[in-house]
């Protein structure tokens, strides 16, 4: 069987595989959630308090509340590890990898 | 073989060459784009524009030509101008096929396919490495989907857990945008890879007719009408394809789209980086299955991706056998009347199938609609016959065929989008 299947390259693409493609999926995630915290109650109970709690995006439709210094700073290094993932893949690309 | 004949023979393997890398555009939009579209994070059309600009930047990326096709699979030894045309001829009539059924079936195993039936046809059993067939397309077909299905469920499930509780408009927005990060560079790297092998195949085709020298580097006009043919396909959207990736496999959302263009991505560069060839398609189709698996509560239509694996296995032999049957033809005309007849023949079949394309039109208009299982319902027995029903298809309709392929019919049609679409098929 061996003849057919490649198995420590096919091995490496499922490690490699699980690590990266669901972890920067998983890593954004987070990002996002230590960005705009949860609330359990979304719609209602936020209407009135979100327009003076906005962060940043004044005319957006949903307002996030400020994030304390640490959740930011938090959040920063999850989306600082998912854009230098992109920017690794198109190092890649551009140096044909292919 | 005299001059004239063998520069119509180059001149044809150059344009079908070009024609392949149009419907390869064509018929892979939806690996990159079909979850943006479904999930509104793009318009159609801006999300098919989008994809056609990458492609057209990732053609130019990298030049890493590998000027060897179908190395490995058939012996490189074999492959004459006329055995490229008629592997060529038997891709993009698959990839048509597969379009119209709305199936994202993998273009290079079409191309693969075609290649494998017409050195069948010219030289017997002995010109094709058969380990190399199982070991290169059949196993890499079973086995990508499941790696991408596992590698998106994972990350599905992840995502899912840890924006529970997040409010569902902010993680729109936020999935919206890494969705469409995501998915461009599923496109980026299609471009850079897909766009290479027309390319390789038209460097070969010059220097099988002695056109360059044979240590020549890829002329300029073959990579720009390369990315631009590519390009051309991928702006005209294979809607029917989006619409089966984005709405018939999974109803997916922002996180899910985004967590499975990451994860196409991110086994598509892997599996090239470790040396173990994957179809984008094939991953791309797996990562939005994974995506509905990881996804607690969503529902995947397995039937829907059951006739889909089926039509995976059919690519290799179905495409084969219209390679193969053009290649008969080609050498029972002979000469140059050959392969202008395979040519016509190519022409005929992608006009007959465009026409039979608009009883039922997908476009950028009703990509999105509900997802109706009976209208997938027809496409299994149709896919199981289609190596026949290549040249059979075009009886029915030869003057409807011959009226559009001519031109000024095509305004009459009344779509601009859609004229656009079959005059780029027919020309190319």
């Amino acid at each position: 069987m061996s003849e057919f299947i490649e198995w420590g390259a096919l091995g490496q693409v499922v490690v490699a595989g699980l690590i990266i493609g669901a972890g920067i999926p998983a890593l954004f995630a987070l990002g996002l959630r230590l960005l705009a915290g949860t609330t359990t109650q979304p719609q209602r109970a936020a209407s009135g308090t979100r327009r003076a709690a906005d962060g940043g995006v004044p005319a957006g439709p949903v307002a996030i509340a400020r994030p304390t210094p640490a959740r930011l700073v938090g959040a920063i290094a999850c989306m600082g590890v998912v854009v230098g993932a992109i920017a690794f893949g198109l190092v890649f690309l551009v140096s044909g990898g292919h | 073989m005299d001059d004239v004949t063998e520069t119509i023979l180059l001149a044809l393997v150059v344009v079908t060459a070009l024609a392949f890398d149009f419907t390869n555009g064509f018929h892979d939009t939806g690996n990159a784009m079909a979850t943006s579209i479904a999930t509104r994070a793009l318009k159609p059309k801006t999300a098919v524009a989008l994809s056609a600009v990458l492609n057209l930047v990732g053609a130019f990326l990298s030049l890493a030509v590998a000027a060897t096709i179908a190395k490995g699979i058939v012996d490189a030894g074999v492959i004459t101008l006329p055995v490229v045309l008629a592997g060529l001829v038997g891709g993009i009539v698959w990839n048509l096929l597969t379009w119209l059924f709305g199936i994202p079936s993998s273009s290079s195993h079409a191309l693969v396919g075609g290649m494998v039936g017409a050195v069948l046809a010219a030289v017997g059993t002995s010109g094709v490495l058969w380990t190399g067939v199982v070991s290169k397309v059949l196993v890499p077909a079973l086995l990508a989907p499941l790696v991408a299905i596992a590698v998106a469920g994972a990350g599905t499930w992840m995502v899912a857990r840890l924006t529970r509780g997040v409010p569902q408009e902010v993680s729109n927005r936020g999935f919206r945008w890494g969705q469409i990060g995501s998915a461009s560079l599923v496109s980026l790297a299609h471009g850079t890879n897909d766009a290479q092998k027309s390319m390789g195949i038209i460097l070969l085709a010059l220097i099988a007719g002695g056109a360059v020298p044979a240590d020549a580097g890829v002329p300029f006009w073959v990579i720009i009408s390369c990315a631009i043919a590519m390009a051309a396909g991928t702006y005209l959207g294979g809607w029917r394809v989006i619409r089966t990736l984005g709405k018939g496999l999974v109803e997916i959302d922002t996180r899910q789209g985004m967590a499975a263009e990451t994860s196409s991505a991110a086994v598509i560069l892997l599996s090239s980086h470790f040396g173990f060839s994957l179809s984008t398609t094939h991953v791309a189709t797996g990562s939005v299955l994974g995506s509905g698996v990881g996804m607690p509560g969503a529902k995947v239509r397995w039937g829907v991706a059951g006739r889909m694996f089926v039509a995976w296995l059919v690519t290799l032999p179905a495409a084969g056998l219209v390679g193969a049957l053009c290649h008969w033809l080609e050498s029972a005309i002979g000469g140059a009347a050959g392969t202008i007849a395979v040519f016509a023949l190519l022409v005929v079949v992608s006009a007959a199938i465009w026409v039979i394309s608009r009883r039922k039109p997908v476009d950028h208009t009703n990509v999105n609609e509900a997802w109706d299982e009976e209208k997938g319902a027809g496409v299994e027995p149709v896919a199981a016959t289609t190596g026949e029903a290549g040249p059979e298809r075009v009886a029915p309709v030869p003057a409807a065929a011959t009226a559009s392929s001519v031109g000024p019919a095509i305004e009459s049609v009344g779509s601009v989008s859609v004229a656009g679409a079959s005059k780029g098929s027919v020309q190319s």
